[in-house]
C-alpha cells in the first residue's frame, strides 16, 4: 500500500498515517484547535496498596515484571540524570531478557550514554524511539534501520500528547534522586542530586503504572514531594542511579571562543539598541555557551542601569544564579538545573522557583509562559531565507538533535537566534532548511559574526535599528556572503522512506526526515 | 619506491583544514579519494578542484588522497600544491583569485594600536580574524610555524592573502628571521602584503638587504611597508639607525627574546626591560615613525593587560601585539585618549581653529602660547577619541 502525502501550511509533504495512526499536518502558527477531553489513566485503589505504604520490591525487573510488561507497550522515562543516567538503558536490557518485543520508548530526551539502546533497536526489543534522539540513535534512525518511525516532539508537545491521549503512557519509569517507600521523590540533597525532576510530572500523573527508582531511600515523609507518592505503584532501590559529575551537562561554562564571545557580545547590543532589553523584562536563555555569555553581557548592562530582569526562566546556571544574587533578576522558574551551582540555590535563594514544564510549555493549557517572554536566545543548526529554523537535522540530513523545548520558546515576544554564518565550510543560511522544526513567523532575528538580519515581519524592530551602527542585513546578504566564502552546497538526496515525524507544539506535523542516500 | 607527499593536518581536533597524501605513477591514471566531514555537500566541488590543481600540474597518474575537515577552495588548493612542489619542480602557482576587498594600500601613518597574530599554518584561525576588527592582521610565518611546516605555510600564508577577508586590517604578514626569511618573500610581495614583520632584526643592513629582494620581486612597485622587531641588546643599541630606515613605519619591540639575551626573566612590573622599551619609544619618534610594544601572553587576564597597555601608553608606545582578540577591545580601549586629555586637546583644537578664523599666528589658549606640534597632537588625540566613539565627530557642534 503506497503512502498517500499532503502538503501542509509550510508547504511540507507529510503522509496521511504514521506508525498506523492517521496525523493532522501542520495548519499555521495558532491554527489547529484542539477538541474532546484530556486523557485518563485508569482508576487506581489504595485496596491494592500495601496498608503500611511500603512500596519498595526487590528490583526493577520484579517492578517492571508486576507492571505487567509486554509487547508493543510505551515506556516513559526523564531525562533529569542527563548524560549520567544509569536506569533508563537497563529498563530494556531487562525486557531483552523477558523477551518483550516493539516497545516503545518514549523518554524526555536522550544522550550519548543512551547509546546501547541501539542494540534494542536491533534485536526487536524497541520498535521506535518516540523523543528526542542525539547521536548514535540519529544516526541509527537515518539510516532506515529503525523499526517504527521516530516521532520528534518538543517539550511542551510531548506534555500535550500526553494529556490529549496521543501518547499513553504504560508504565512510567523516574529515576529519583530521593524517595521514601510510599514514592514521594523528589532531586535534591543526594549524591545523585539533579535539583528538579519537572520533565516527570506528566508521566507519573498519566502512566497506567508509575515506577519510582532511587539510590537513596530516606524516611518518609520526603519533602518536597515532586513526584507524589499517590501516583506511584512500586519504588525500586539500586546502587546507584547516576555518575553525579556526568549529571551535570558539559555545556554550562561561558564559551571561550572569541568567534562565539563577538556574537555574544553583539547580540547583547542588540537587545540593548533595540529597546527589548528593559528594565522589568521576562528573559530565557539556553546553557549553551553563547547563550551564557550573552546573559552575563545583559548582565553587565542590567548592573550599569540598574536594572532588573523580573523573571528568568529555563535551563538554569549558576550564571543566572549570580545574576539573582547580584539583583539584576528578580525571579528564576526552573525547569532543568544545569550545574551544581543551579541545584544548591534551589536549596539556597527562596526565589529561586522550581517549575514544572508542565505548566510552561504545553500548547494545550489556559496560557502560555513562553509567550509572555521578552528575550528569547535560541540556536539552531540551519535557518532559511523565510525565517524557518532547523534544530533537529544537520544540512547532510542526519538527524542528530533533539527538539528540547525550542519550538515552544518560539513562542516568546523577540526570538534571537545568535549562530554562526557557517560551521566547517557548511552555510547555516540556507535556501530551505532541510527540516522544518519552527515557522519563520516565529522567529524574529538572527545574529551571526558577520551581521545581524531581521526578519521582514518585523517593521518595528527594523524601524527602531534604523539608526543602528551594527551591521544590519537582509538574510539574502547574510546567506550570499557565506556562499562566497564556502561556495555553495549542493542539495542533498534522500531515500523514500521516512524515518521520523517532527510534531509542532500543538500535535500536528510540521515536517519528517527522511532516510539519508548512502 | 616512489616517494610519498604529505600535506597539511587532518585529526579530530583540527577544524577547516586537510591532510593530502599524494603519491605520483607512471600509468593508471588519477585515483583520487575524498574523505570529508562536508562530503554529502561538497564532494562535487571537492573533486572538482582537487582534479584542476593536480591537472594543472600536469599531473596525470598519481594516487591522491584528501582527508578534510571542512577546508575551503583556497586551503585545499595550497595544501595540495605544498604536496605536489615536494614532489617535482615547478615554477608555476595554483593561484585563486585576489578579492576585490584585499586590493587596498594603507598608509605609513594608520592607526597600528592593535595586530592580531595568526599561525600562518593553522587556516582556522584566520577565517573569522578580521570580524574582531584589529588595526592588523599578521599571518605569521615565524615561531608560531614548526620547522617541518615553514614550507607548507608558505602556500597557506599567500591564499590567504590573496582570499581571506579581513575586513580592512592590515594584512601583515612576519616572515622568518635572515636569511631565510628572504625566501619567504616570494610568497608574499606579489600578493599585496600591505607591512612586512622582520624579527630579530638587528642593523639597518638587514632592512637594506629587505628592501633590495622585495623591490626586486615588487613588480607592481606597491608601497610595501616594514615593522622590524627588535628583540636583542644590539637590536635595541642600533634601534635608531633600524627606524630611520626606507620604507620603516613602526618599530616594535619583541620583549620574550629580549629578556632571555640580557640572561633575565620578564617580569609583570617591567624594570628589567624599561631602558629598552624607552630606547625604542625613543628611537622610533626620533625617526618619525610608531613605537609598537610587545604582546602580553597572559590571555586570560584582561585587567593585567589593561594595566600593562596603560604603561605602554606612559611610556609612548602607540599600540602593541596581540595573541587572542578579546585583547583587541581592551587594547583600543585603552590606547584611546582618557577624559582629561580629551577635554584638554578640545580646548587647544578650539583654540587653533579660532585663531586660524581670526587670522592669528599664533594660538594660545589662556594666557599660554600654544606650539604647533602641541596643536598637532591634540588633533590627533581627537582624531583617537572620535575613532573609539569617545567623542562625536561633530563635537564643535555641542
Amino acid at each position: 500500500m503506497k503512502t498517500k502525502f499532503v502538503k501542509n501550511a509550510v508547504g511540507r509533504m507529510i503522509p496521511e498515517t504514521i506508525n498506523g495512526k492517521k496525523v493532522t499536518p501542520f495548519k499555521g502558527v495558532g491554527k489547529h484547535r484542539p477538541t474532546g477531553n484530556k486523557y485518563g489513566p485508569p482508576i487506581p485503589t489504595c485496596i491494592d496498596f500495601s496498608s503500611d505504604g511500603n512500596k519498595v520490591v526487590k528490583s526493577l525487573n520484579d517492578a517492571l515484571k508486576k507492571c505487567g510488561m509486554k509487547d508493543g507497550m510505551t515506556i516513559s522515562t526523564h531525562h533529569h540524570l542527563r548524560n549520567g543516567d544509569l536506569v533508563n538503558n537497563t529498563i530494556f536490557d531487562i525486557a531483552h531478557k523477558m523477551g518483550v518485543k516493539d516497545l516503545v520508548w518514549f523518554p524526555s530526551a536522550s544522550f550519548p550514554c543512551n547509546e546501547p539502546i541501539t542494540k534494542h533497536l536491533e534485536n526487536g526489543t524497541i520498535n521506535r524511539i518516540e523523543g528526542s534522539m542525539n547521536g548514535a540513535l540519529g544516526r541509527f534512525a537515518s539510516h532506515g534501520k529503525m523499526k517504527g518511525t521516530a516521532v520528534l516532539r518538543s517539550h511542551g508537545g510531548r506534555v500535550q500528547a500526553i494529556q490529549d491521549g496521543e501518547v499513553k503512557i504504560d508504565i512510567a519509569v523516574l529515576a529519583a534522586p530521593s524517595s521514601d517507600v510510599f514514592g514521594n521523590a523528589n532531586a535534591l540533597d543526594s549524591s545523585s542530586s539533579c535539583g528538579v525532576l519537572g520533565y516527570s510530572k506528566a508521566d507519573f500523573l498519566y502512566a497506567d503504572k508509575v515506577i519510582v527508582v532511587t539510590d537513596n531511600l530516606v524516611d518518609f515523609p520526603n519533602m518536597p514531594m515532586e513526584i507524589e507518592g499517590n501516583y506511584v505503584d512500586y519504588v525500586v532501590v539500586v546502587d546507584k542511579i547516576g555518575i553525579p559529575e556526568k549529571i551535570i551537562s558539559g555545556t554550562t561554562q561561558i564559551t571561550k571562543s572569541p568567534d562565539r564571545i563577538y556574537v555574544a557580545e553583539l547580540t547583547a547590543k542588540f537587545l540593548e539598541e533595540s529597546g527589548i532589553l528593559k528594565d522589568g523584562c521576562f528573559m530565557q536563555a539556553g546553557a549553551g555557551g553563547t547563550s551564557l555569555a550573552i546573559g552575563n553581557f545583559v548582565h553587565q548592562i542590567l548592573k550599569a542601569k540598574g536594572w532588573k530582569s523580573q523573571v528568568g526562566f529555563g535551563g538554569t546556571t549558576k550564571y543566572m544564579v549570580q545574576m539573582l544574587e547580584e539583583g539584576t533578576m528578580e525571579h528564576i522558574l526552573d525547569a532543568q538545573a544545569f550545574d551544581l551551582g543551579a541545584v544548591a540555590s534551589i536549596s539556597e535563594n527562596k526565589n529561586h522557583h522550581q517549575y514544572s514544564v508542565f505548566n510552561a510549555y504545553n500548547y494545550h493549557s489556559k496560557g502560555n509562559l513562553t509567550s509572555m517572554m521578552d528575550i528569547m536566545i535560541l540556536g539552531a543548526t540551519e535557518v532559511d531565507l523565510n525565517f524557518n529554523g532547523n534544530v533537529a537535522t544537520h544540512s547532510d540530513g542526519y538527524l542528530l538533535h533533539g527538539i528540547g523545548g525550542w519550538q515552544n520558546c518560539l513562542h516568546a515576544k523577540n526570538v534571537i537566534l545568535p549562530i554562526p554564518l557557517f560551521r566547517d565550510r557548511i552555510p547555516v543560511i540556507r535556501d530551505e532548511v532541510t527540516t522544518i522544526c519552527g515557522p519563520g513567523e516565529l522567529i524574529d532575528v538572527i545574529v551571526t559574526e558577520r551581521g545581524i538580519a531581521i526578519n521582514p515581519l518585523r517593521k518595528d524592530l527594523i524601524k527602531q535599528m534604523k539608526k543602528s551602527k551594527l551591521p544590519i542585513k537582509t538574510i539574502q546578504e547574510l546567506k550570499d556572503e557565506a556562499e562566497r566564502i564556502c561556495g555553495k552546497p549542493r542539495a542533498i538526496e534522500f531515500e523514500e522512506k521516512v524515518i521520523a515525524a517532527i510534531k509542532w507544539v500543538d500535535g500536528t506535523v510540521i515536517d519528517v526526515v527522511k532516510q539519508v542516500k548512502e | 619506491m616512489a616517494k610519498i607527499a604529505e600535506a597539511g593536518n587532518y585529526g579530530p581536533k583540527i577544524k577547516s583544514d586537510c591532510k593530502i597524501t599524494l603519491q605520483l605513477k607512471k600509468n593508471g591514471g588519477l585515483k583520487i579519494e575524498v574523505i570529508s566531514k562536508v562530503k554529502a555537500l561538497f564532494d562535487d566541488q571537492i573533486n572538482k578542484l582537487c582534479k584542476d590543481v593536480l591537472k594543472f600540474y600536469g599531473i596525470k597518474d598519481a594516487i591522491f588522497k584528501i582527508e578534510d575537515t571542512g577546508a575551503l577552495d583556497y586551503i585545499i588548493a595550497a595544501r595540495i600544491e605544498a604536496a605536489v612542489k615536494q614532489l617535482m619542480k615547478t615554477d608555476k602557482e595554483y593561484l585563486l583569485p585576489m578579492i576585490p576587498e584585499n586590493k587596498f594600500q594603507t598608509k605609513n601613518d594608520r592607526n597600528r594600536r592593535s595586530r592580531l597574530y595568526l599561525p600562518g599554518n593553522t587556516p582556522k584561525l584566520a577565517l573569522n580574524a578580521g570580524i574582531h576588527n584589529p588595526d592588523g592582521i599578521i599571518l605569521d610565518l615565524e615561531d608560531s610555524v614548526a620547522p617541518a611546516k615553514k614550507n607548507e605555510a608558505r602556500f597557506m600564508v599567500r591564499n590567504s592573502l590573496r582570499t581571506v577577508n579581513f575586513y580592512g586590517a592590515e594584512r601583515m604578514v612576519r616572515i622568518n628571521q635572515l636569511p631565510m626569511g628572504l625566501e619567504d618573500l616570494e610568497f608574499i610581495v606579489q600578493h599585496n602584503v600591505n607591512l612586512i614583520l622582520l624579527p630579530k632584526c638587528e642593523s639597518a643592513n638587514q632592512i637594506k638587504e629587505l628592501n633590495a629582494e622585495i623591490k626586486k620581486l615588487n613588480k607592481g612597485k606597491r608601497k610595501i611597508w616594514l615593522m622590524p622587531i627588535v628583540e636583542s641588546a644590539l637590536g635595541v643599541i642600533n634601534s635608531y639607525e633600524i627606524a630611520a630606515s626606507e620604507n620603516v613605519v613602526s618599530l616594535a619591540i619583541g620583549l620574550e627574546d629580549y629578556t632571555a639575551d640580557l640572561g633575565t626573566q620578564r617580569t609583570n612590573e617591567g624594570k628589567e626591560t624599561f631602558f629598552a622599551r624607552s630606547q625604542v619609544v625613543n628611537s622610533a619618534r626620533a625617526a618619525k615613525i610608531q613605537p609598537i610594544d610587545s604582546v602580553f601572553s597572559d590571555v586570560s587576564n584582561m585587567e593585567a593587560l589593561k594595566q600593562n597597555v596603560l604603561t605602554s601608553k606612559s611610556l609612548g608606545f602607540d599600540g602593541m601585539g596581540c595573541i587572542h582578540p578579546r585583547q583587541i577591545p581592551v587594547i583600543h580601549e585603552n590606547y584611546a585618549p582618557n577624559d582629561k586629555e580629551i577635554d584638554r586637546a578640545k580646548k587647544i583644537v578650539n583654540a587653533f581653529i579660532i585663531a586660524t578664523e581670526k587670522g592669528l599666528g599664533v594660538v594660545s589658549l589662556g594666557s599660554k602660547m600654544i606650539d604647533p606640534p602641541v596643536v598637532k597632537r591634540a588633533q590627533y588625540t581627537i582624531e583617537q577619541a572620535i575613532n573609539v566613539g569617545k567623542l562625536d565627530s561633530d563635537w564643535r557642534k555641542e
